[in-house]
């Protein structure tokens, strides 16, 4: 056990670290023994406007530190300590781990998203975490624009063993979710995953078109999707707030999960998403391995963020 | 929303009212605002710092000419330096189809596409081979060399049946450089102009995948690579551009998603730090939603200021020249009957509706806010209520009485008064046009005359009052006087 979570923290960080470098690395240049004054705090935020975390954010993190510790001398690992604290008190309430409710049946999961952030490969590694637990999952290709976007799902399919139910390429994406929850209950599987086609939230005809899944999928059960998620790119910058807000108000979101974290990208956009929105932040991808899809763990998350080592998990 | 950038600087110049050279300490102030502006646009910082140094130093001293505020003359300033660092001038139109791409060399000539994961790269492949075929008559081979991700392959065959290109024939299990070698191959001895070669998603961090793609490039010395980047990108822009351009050596960049609503700041970052140009942009789902760079078109839009020359080809392109021309005629003569509301009305739908207009024109900051309540389906009734009408009311609305209108509100399942509010705002469209044809005024109408027409419709009663300051601004004055510069000169070229 306690093997098996020492090495998901450091994959987690090993992946974060990346990220991190050249913000940490920045944040030590300026504290290395310094006293902490304008300068020093607009170079600050600067620095937490190089990760992501956007304007409004970075310059209230800086406020922030100015009130407690301005004019003190004060070393690169306290500012890092403090931010770190600030970034996990705001982070530590949406992280929460995608739970299925087995007095569900079948527990609905629908994958919303703009086009390449991820949606198919984070079912696929979701169908094997859950296979894994001992669970019986169906996934449905709803992507049914583009091009060998079912292929794609249907190899995952074979890969952990699920069965995919499909349409042909152009089909209704509404009535694919129909036949997915019709099947799914006659055959009593304990997850359904619905995949959707990639849309930019300002294309009024697609979201309508979403909104429709989610009618179709109440129909059949009106407590479902029991998780609509939005699958955020971690390089997207500050549309990924807009991008969230639009999901909301179409699909209802649920929670959201980061991908591609294991890049330069930090998704610092997810600290003004959480305070926005308040969405459980269910997990994210540090790489292309089924258990690369890790938990969300706010502490890990903010420390990494600011460039402090993660301690041991004890 | 995004605050644009005149707004905020209105601010920052609301108390500054005096004429004469802008001090610094304006300027300074002035360039927090551009700064915030950038950076919410997505612009990556160390491109933001630079940027406002060299705007500063041309900006301090600068002469405020009379007819403008201090605020427009540092957007000008702003807005022409943006465009220089985007590659362009303010008056330099992008160059032909042919000239996006070299592919000078000896058929068949290589053309790599490399970037992330979920770029962009296969669907943008697609569109780049059809606009060849099509516009510059190559004949192109595509291939996948993605042998990572699931039907990836197939992905392209796909699509390569959709658009008419020929791809590859897969083969499982081959390595990426095999899959390029076999492509010049087969295009050699078939004949292929040009082989577009797709790769698989990478991180630029991951070393053992960088070096992959490096020796299909030596392998195949292509005439040009292109990163394929999501116009979405954040702050990590550069960091991916200067990478991938460091280790694989790019001749420039396509960006993908610009029909998204993200400002679109990773182009001015790529462009930048690269000093590599961006080639074409994806503008939509299908496979020839891909167009030129425009320089000056993405510095509107960073900026905030809208997107009114793409406002104005997009209205050229929806509206068929006859119709026009037609239409200019009976508003010359003061004529306007409920048959023109009506295709004006159409015309508005295909242009997207009023949410799609709104998010190109300039200025909507606060705007935005009313255009979410703003309802598409208002045109879709008013033109019900014109199609229940028979021809003869169409032509002149006096024949209405009040039985002959319960019968239209019936048909068109409306109230009574939903179609007086119509005819109230046929009426008072009809007035304005007998006015401006009085005036005789020259230019604006007759190259545009759907715009004014706008202009009067906003007016009317049947639209929210935040709309009706919109379209009055944008062409509700005679002589089109509101209209910027770009619009203007359109304008007269299409005439």
């Amino acid at each position: 056990m306690t093997e098996q979570k020492k090495s998901w923290f450091r994959r987690l960080t090993e992946g974060l670290k990346r990220s991190t470098g050249a913000l940490s690395g920045g944040i030590g240049d300026i504290f290395t023994k310094r006293r902490l004054d304008d300068a020093a705090l607009e170079e600050l935020e600067d620095l937490l406007i190089t990760s992501d975390l956007g304007v409004s954010v970075a310059s209230k993190l800086t406020q922030f530190l100015a009130r407690e510790r301005f004019g003190k001398e004060i070393s690169a690992e306290d500012v890092r300590g403090v931010l770190a604290g600030y970034l996990t008190e705001i982070l530590a309430p949406v992280a929460k781990p995608l739970a299925i409710d087995p007095a569900h049946c079948p527990h609905v999961i629908l994958m919303a998203g703009v086009n390449g952030a991820g949606k198919t490969t984070t079912i696929g590694k979701l169908a094997q975490q859950f296979r894994d637990q001992g669970k019986s999952v169906m996934l449905a290709a709803g992507d049914t624009f583009r091009a060998a976007a079912v292929e794609q799902l249907q190899v995952w399919g074979e890969r952990t063993g699920c069965p995919v139910v499909t349409t042909r390429l152009g089909g209704d994406a509404a009535g694919l979710a129909f036949e997915a929850m019709t099947r799914a209950k006659a055959e009593n599987v304990d997850v359904l995953m619905i995949d959707t086609a990639g849309r930019l939230q300002n294309r009024t005809e697609l979201m309508e078109e979403l909104a429709k899944i989610v009618r179709v999928i109440r129909k059949q059960d009106e407590t479902a999707p029991h998780d609509a998620l939005i699958v955020l790119d971690a390089s997207t910058g500050q549309n990924a707030i807009n991008q969230v807000k639009v999901f909301s108000e179409v699909a209802q979101l649920t929670g959201i999960v980061m991908t591609k974290l294991d890049g330069s990208a930090r998704g610092g956009v997810l600290v003004a998403a959480a305070e926005q929105f308040g969405l459980p932040i269910h997990a994210v991808g540090v790489g292309e391995g089924v258990e690369d899809l890790r938990p969300f763990d706010a502490e890990i998350f903010a420390r990494t963020l600011v460039g402090l080592e993660v301690e041991d998990a004890a | 929303m995004f605050e644009s950038l005149s707004d905020r600087l209105s601010g920052v110049f609301d108390k500054l009212k005096k004429r004469g050279a802008l001090s610094e300490s304006d300027v300074s102030a002035a360039m927090r605002e551009v700064r915030v502006a950038l950076l919410e646009a997505d612009v990556a910082l160390p491109v933001v710092k630079d940027f406002i140094k060299q705007v500063s130093d041309k900006a301090v001293g600068h002469n405020v000419l009379k007819s403008v505020t201090p605020g427009q003359q540092v957007i000008k300033i702003v807005h022409d330096e943006l465009i220089a660092m985007l590659g362009g001038s303010a008056d330099q139109e992008p160059p032909a189809s042919s000239e996006t791409l070299s592919l000078i060399g000896v058929p068949p000539v290589a053309v790599l596409m490399v970037g992330l994961q979920g770029s962009g790269k296969t669907t943008s492949t697609a569109k780049i081979a059809k606009r060849l075929t099509e516009k510059d008559r190559k004949r192109v081979l595509m291939a996948s060399l993605d042998t990572r991700r699931p039907a990836a392959q197939e992905q392209l065959q796909v699509l390569g049946e959709q658009i008419g290109v020929k791809t590859l024939p897969i083969i499982k299990g081959q390595m990426a450089t095999d899959i390029a070698k076999r492509a010049m191959d087969a295009a050699r001895l078939q004949g292929f102009d040009v082989v577009m070669l797709d790769t698989a998603g990478r991180m630029h961090v991951d070393a053992a995948l960088m070096a992959e793609v490096v020796a299909v490039r030596d392998r195949v010395q292509p005439v040009e690579t292109l990163l394929v980047a999501d116009a979405l990108t954040g702050q990590d822009a550069v960091t991916v551009a200067k990478a991938f351009d460091d280790q694989v050596g790019i001749t420039g960049v396509v960006l993908s998603r610009m029909d998204g609503d993200g400002r679109g700041g990773a182009a001015l970052s790529m462009r930048a730090v690269t000093g590599k140009p961006i080639r074409l942009i994806g503008t939509g789902e299908k496979p020839d939603a891909i167009e030129p760079f425009h320089a000056t078109r993405i510095a509107g839009r960073i900026l905030g200021m809208g997107d009114v020359v793409s406002l104005v080809e997009k209205a050229a392109e929806t509206i068929e020249a006859e119709d026009a021309e037609r239409m200019a005629a009976k508003m010359r003569k003061g004529q306007f009957d409920l048959d023109d509301l009506r295709s004006q009305l159409r015309q508005m739908k295909k242009m997207g509706g009023m949410k799609g207009l709104m998010s190109m024109l300039p200025g909507i900051g606060k705007l935005a806010k009313g255009a979410s309540q703003l309802d598409d389906k208002l045109l879709g009734r008013q033109e019900a209520i014109i199609c229940a009408m028979t021809p003869k009311e169409r032509r002149d609305v006096r024949v209405l009485n009040a039985s002959r209108k319960r019968r239209i509100a019936a048909g068109a399942g409306v109230s009574i008064q939903d179609v007086n509010k119509l005819l109230k705002m046929h009426q008072q469209m009809s007035g304005m046009m007998k006015k401006m044809s009085k005036m005789g005024k020259k230019g604006g109408m007759r190259g545009m005359p759907s715009l004014p027409g706008m202009g009067g419709m906003g007016g009317a009663a049947g639209l929210p009052g935040s709309m009706g300051d919109l379209m009055g601004g944008l062409g509700g004055g005679p002589q089109g006087g509101g209209l910027p510069p770009e619009l203007e000169a359109l304008m007269k070229k299409k005439k």
